[in-house]
């Protein structure tokens, strides 16, 4: 399969909606920041809860969820099991801690995500996710 | 002022590479510093202004928490250490990240003594970082003062 490249990215990118879930502002803050550089736009949910009811109200559809593992309200693999039961079709991948033990990372996977990417986040880890998102 | 500003964007570099090679900051600085552009030139201001409140707020949890009389509830201390090692990671503190590291296994260790030190030490290590981030966004302004482009610097 080719690699796409940046110029391909660039044709494509402006369509990639991403919805970032997370607790902390700070990874909110960067990882908008590497959506945005990549040329998607994003939406922001601060916890598991927030990126359900986002669903529930309808009308959202996203390319790419970026979910982080440990949230209040709801944490990642509680959410992303209920947006799977949703029928959410969307690409979920789980950016989980360094400290997260193989376990952990199994459960999170088995709960319904695509793939799974340890923090911190760069863009060259999201580009070959938005490679496959293209190809599909 | 053409050699004035040489002189000046020759000090940045230096000074970059020396908190590189001091090992105050690892790739992920490097990133944060790739997204900051024209649209957002403050962008890795901002950043690490909300990582310093973090660290004043997490270092205050913690100190609580390991000043409390009777038995110390060391979860709580070490998912304080656990949110700050997340927050260093994203900004690229490398000192910091290290440091929480250590913190994390004293606290599973309850480890009381370890811990109190391990705090003091984060607290000086995230002043000290935070002083001589400072002095490269003084470097920055001046640079931009005389006229000059803050150079991009390559650490490899």
């Amino acid at each position: 399969m080719a690699t796409k490249s940046m110029g391909d990215i660039e044709k494509i990118k402006k369509k990639l909606n991403v919805l970032i879930v997370d607790d902390d502002p700070l990874n909110l803050i960067i990882h908008e920041k590497i959506i945005k550089a990549i040329g998607g736009i994003s939406q922001t949910a601060n916890n598991g809860e927030e990126a359900v009811i986002i669903h529930r109200d309808g009308g959202s559809s996203f390319d790419l969820i970026l979910m982080d593992k440990e949230m209040p309200e709801r944490d990642g693999v509680s959410t992303t099991k209920k947006l799977r039961e949703m029928e959410v079709k969307s690409m979920i991948v789980g950016v989980t801690s360094l400290a997260d033990n193989e376990e952990e990372r199994r459960a999170f996977m088995e709960a319904g995500l695509n793939h799974c990417l340890a923090k911190p986040l760069t863009k060259d880890k999201i580009i070959p996710l938005i490679n496959q998102l293209m190809d599909a | 002022m053409d050699a004035h500003v040489a002189q000046l964007q020759m000090q940045y570099r230096n000074y970059i590479l020396s908190l590189y090679q001091q090992g105050f900051l690892d790739d992920q600085f490097t990133e944060l510093k790739s997204l900051q552009d024209d649209g957002s030139p403050d962008f890795v201001a901002e950043v690490l202004s909300l990582f310093f409140d973090d660290c004043v707020k997490l270092v205050g949890n913690m100190a609580r928490a390991l000043d409390q009389t009777g038995t110390v509830d060391f979860c709580q201390v070490g998912a304080n250490v656990h949110q700050l090692k997340g927050s260093s990671s994203s900004v690229g503190a490398k000192r910091v990240k290290g440091l929480c590291i250590n913190f994390k296994e004293l606290c599973e260790a309850k480890n009381y003594e370890g811990c109190v030190r391990c705090l003091q030490q984060v607290d000086i290590e995230y002043k000290t970082l935070k002083a001589k981030l400072q002095d490269m966004f003084n470097l920055e302004k001046q640079i931009v003062q005389a006229g000059g482009i803050v150079p991009q610097v390559d650490i490899n």
